[in-house]
C-alpha cells in the first residue's frame, strides 16, 4: 500500500548512493576531452592540407570515392556505400555547406553518432546491470520481498529509476560534450543546417525527401533516437538481471550481446535474417545520416518496430519471472 | 492448555513444497498464538528456511495455507506480510547507506512509518551512537539489531527470526535473549528458528520440531522435555563394584559411556561418571545400601534431558542431516 512515488525514491536512493551515475560522469570527465584534442587535430590536418579550403578537399572526397567506384577491387556492398556517399557530398557541395566545419554542436553530433553502437549502451548497463542481481547477491532482496508491496511494484519502481538514470545520461553526455568541446571549437552553431531525409534504396540515395533543418533540431531528433536504443538496452538488461544472479555475469552477457552487434553489423549483409536481432537494430542515428543500414531492408521504422518488439518481450519475461520466481537464496 | 483460547497470530496447515521433483517439504502444520515465543527445531538441512521463506512469500508453497492474523499470504501477500517482521537468514542490509539510510528506505515501503517511530525503533534496539554510520562498517551484532529495528519498524503483531543467535558471541545471545523477552512482553508474537536446542530450551514457549521436511512434534517446551528420561549420575569410591551391584537391577538401567545423550559440557567436570536410569525414589535407598557396603559417595545428581535428546527421541531409527 506504499506509495509508488516512495519507491521510485528508494530505488533511484540507492543507484545514487551506490555512486553509479558519478561514475559515469567521470568517464565522460576523462574521454570527452580526449575526443576533442583527437578533432582538433583532424581539424588543423585537414586545414593544413587543404589551405582552409574545405570544398576542394570535399570536391577531392568526390573525386576519390567515384574513382573507387569503377575499382574492380572493391566488394558490391561497398559501391553502394561509396555512390550514396558521393550523392551526399555533392549535396553539400552544390548549397555551399561546409559539413566539417567544427564547432561545439557539431562535435557532440559526431560523438553521439560514434557514442550510440558501444559506449551509450556501456554507460547504461553499468546502472542497469546490477539492478535486481545485486540485490540477489547481497541478500537483500529478502528485506525488500518481505514488505508488504507487491513484487510488480517494486520492479516497476526499479524500471522507472533506471528511466530516469538513463535520460540523465543522454542529458549529461549531450551537455557535457557541449561544454567541454566548446571551450576550444566555439559554443556556436546551433542554426547552421544539416541535411535530413536521405533514403537509401539499394545503390541509390533517393535524395527526394531531403530538407534542411537547424543543427539544434537535428541534435535533438538524434538524442531522441539514441535514448530510444539506450532505453531497450537498459530493458534487456534489467530482464538479464532479473534472470542472472551474478552482476558480473549480467554486465559479461550484455556487453558481449551488444559487441556482437557491432560485428555483426559488419559483416552480416548477406545475412538477412540477422536484421531481427536487436543488436543490430541499435544504431538508430545513422538513419537520419543516410548511410546505409548495414542489412538491406533495414530502414527506421523497421529498427523502430523491432527495438519494441524486444523491449517488450524483455519486459514481459522480466516481470513474469520476477513476481513468481523462488528466493531460494 | 490455556494457550488454546488465545488468538491465533500465524497459522500453518498442510505446507507442502516440491521444487524440481524434490519434495522438500512434506507436510508442515502448527499455529502460533498471540504473546509466545515459538521455537522451530529442527537440523541444518530438514527445512526449516525454506518453510520461513514460505511463511514471508519469498518461496510460494505447492500447496497448503499459512494464515497471518486473518489474511492469507497466498491471496493476499500485501495485508499479510504487513502483520510481521522478519529477518531471514543473516540481516542483510544496503552496505552503501547509514543505517538511518536503511530504515529510511524501508519506512517508505510502508504506509504510517514516521521519523519518530523510526528514532523510537533505533532506541529500543540501542543502536542511537552508530545509526549515521555506513552499514558496512558495522560488525555482525549491530547488523542484526538494525535487522531487528527495521522488522519493528511497521509494529509487527509477529516478529520472524531465523537463526538469530547465529555468529554472535556469547554476550550478544545473552543479550538477544533478553530483548526477546521483553518484546514478547510487549504482546507481540515470536517465532524463532534454530537447530540449537539449547537456544530453544531457553527462550521458547513451545516449539514445532521439524526434520525431513516434516514436523514430528509441536507443543509446549516443558512438556515435551518431560516425555524423555531424566539421568542419574553417581560419583563414587570404588566404581567397578557399583557398577557391578547395579547391574542386572530391575529398577536400574545402567548406561554404557557411549549410549547416553548428556551433553558433553555436564559431563566434562565429572570424574569416573555412572550414568544410570532409576526412579528418584529410589535414589536413597541404593545410597545406603552403597554406605552398608562400605563405598565412598562423592555425588549423586539428576540431570535433566535435553531437548536434543528429546529430538533423537522422536526421530529414533532416522538418520539426521
Amino acid at each position: 500500500m506504499a506509495n509508488l512515488l516512495a519507491l521510485i525514491q528508494n530505488e533511484t536512493l540507492k543507484v545514487w548512493k551506490k555512486k553509479r551515475f558519478a561514475v559515469v560522469v567521470l568517464i565522460l570527465l576523462i574521454l570527452i576531452p580526449i575526443f576533442v584534442y583527437a578533432n582538433l587535430k583532424i581539424a588543423q590536418n585537414s586545414a593544413d592540407k587543404f589551405h582552409a579550403d574545405w570544398r576542394s578537399e570535399l570536391q577531392s572526397r568526390i573525386t576519390d570515392n567515384t574513382n573507387a567506384l569503377s575499382s574492380d577491387r572493391i566488394p558490391e556492398e561497398w559501391k553502394q556505400w561509396r555512390k550514396a556517399l558521393v550523392q551526399q557530398l555533392q549535396y553539400y557541395l552544390d548549397h555551399d555547406i561546409n559539413p566539417e566545419s567544427p564547432n561545439a554542436v557539431t562535435f557532440t553530433r559526431r560523438f553521439m553518432d560514434n557514442a550510440v553502437s558501444l559506449f551509450v549502451p556501456l554507460m547504461v548497463l553499468a546502472i542497469a546491470s546490477d539492478l535486481v542481481s545485486s540485490e540477489r547477491s547481497s541478500g537483500t532482496i529478502k528485506m525488500l520481498l518481505t514488505r508488504p508491496v507487491r513484487r510488480w511494484r517494486i520492479l516497476f519502481a526499479k524500471l522507472a529509476a533506471l528511466t530516469l538514470y538513463v535520460s540523465l545520461i543522454m542529458f549529461t553526455t549531450v551537455l557535457l560534450c557541449y561544454l567541454i568541446s566548446g571551450l576550444v571549437f566555439g559554443y556556436k552553431g546551433w542554426g547552421e543546417p544539416v541535411f535530413v531525409g536521405f533514403q537509401v534504396q539499394g545503390a541509390d540515395v533517393d535524395t527526394s525527401g531531403v530538407h534542411a533543418v537547424t543543427q539544434g533540431v537535428y541534435l535533438l531528433m538524434q538524442a531522441g533516437l539514441i535514448w530510444f536504443s539506450a532505453m531497450v538496452v537498459a530493458i534487456i538488461a534489467l530482464m538479464v538481471s532479473v534472470l542472472v544472479r551474478s552482476t558480473a555475469a549480467s554486465f559479461v552477457t550484455m556487453m558481449a550481446t551488444i559487441i556482437a552487434g557491432t560485428i555483426l553489423s559488419n559483416m552480416a549483409s548477406s545475412w538477412q535474417s540477422a536484421k531481427y536481432l536487436f543488436n543490430v537494430n541499435l544504431e538508430l542515428s545513422s538513419y537520419l545520416r543516410g548511410t546505409p543500414p548495414p542489412i538491406e531492408g533495414m530502414t527506421l521504422g523497421f529498427s523502430l518496430a523491432i527495438l519494441g518488439i524486444w523491449a517488450v518481450a524483455a519486459l514481459i519475461v522480466s516481470f513474469t519471472v520476477f513476481t513468481k520466481q523462488d528466493i531460494l537464496n | 492448555m490455556e494457550a488454546r483460547t488465545k488468538e491465533i497470530i500465524l497459522s500453518v496447515q498442510g505446507l507442502k513444497k516440491t521444487i524440481g521433483r524434490k519434495p522438500i517439504i512434506h507436510q508442515v502444520s502448527f499455529d502460533v498464538y498471540a504473546g509466545e515465543i515459538f521455537g522451530f527445531l529442527g537440523p541444518n538441512g530438514s527445512g526449516k528456511t525454506t518453510t520461513i521463506r514460505m511463511l514471508v512469500d519469498l518461496i510460494k508453497p505447492s500447496a497448503g495455507k499459512i494464515v497471518i492474523c486473518g489474511d492469507n499470504v497466498g491471496t493476499h501477500p500485501e495485508k499479510a506480510l504487513s502483520h510481521i517482521g522478519c529477518i531471514v537468514e543473516n540481516p542483510e542490509m544496503y552496505g552503501y547507506m547509514t543505517g538511518w539510510e536503511n530504515l529510511e528506505h524501508f519506512a517508505r515501503m510502508q504506509a504510517g512509518i514516521t521519523i519518530d517511530r523510526i528514532t523510537e525503533v533505533v532506541e529500543i534496539v540501542g543502536l542511537d551512537q552508530r545509526i549515521h554510520d555506513k552499514v558496512k562498517t558495522y560488525s555482525l551484532g549491530m547488523r542484526q539489531r538494525l535487522g531487528i529495528a527495521q522488522a519493528l519498524l511497521g509494529r509487527p503483531k509477529l516478529l520472524i527470526l531465523d537463526e538469530p543467535t547465529n555468529g554472535l558471541d556469547p554476550k550478544g545471545i545473552k543479550e538477544l535473549r533478553e530483548f526477546i523477552r521483553k518484546l514478547a512482553e510487549s504482546g507481540m508474537s515470536l517465532f524463532i528458528s534454530s537447530h540449537l536446542l539449547s537456544e530453544i530450551q531457553l527462550m521458547c514457549d513451545r516449539v514445532a520440531i521439524i526434520a525431513h521436511g516434516e514436523v514430528i512434534a509441536v507443543g509446549e517446551v516443558e512438556e515435551l522435555v518431560s516425555q524423555a528420561g531424566t539421568y542419574t549420575i553417581w560419583q563414587v569410591g570404588d566404581t567397578t563394584e557399583v557398577k557391578r551391584m547395579l547391574s542386572g537391577q530391575q529398577d536400574v538401567q545402567l548406561i554404557p559411556d557411549n549410549e547416553h545423550r548428556i551433553d558433553e559440557s555436564i559431563l566434562s567436570g565429572l570424574h569416573h561418571p555412572i550414568i544410570t536410569i532409576m526412579d528418584e525414589d529410589k535414589i536413597s535407598e541404593w545410597v545406603s545400601r552403597f554406605v552398608s557396603a562400605g563405598i565412598a559417595i562423592h555425588s549423586v545428581q539428576r540431570v535433566a534431558p535435553s531437548l536434543e535428546e528429546l529430538f533423537l527421541k522422536l526421530t529414533e531409527g532416522e538418520k539426521i542431516g
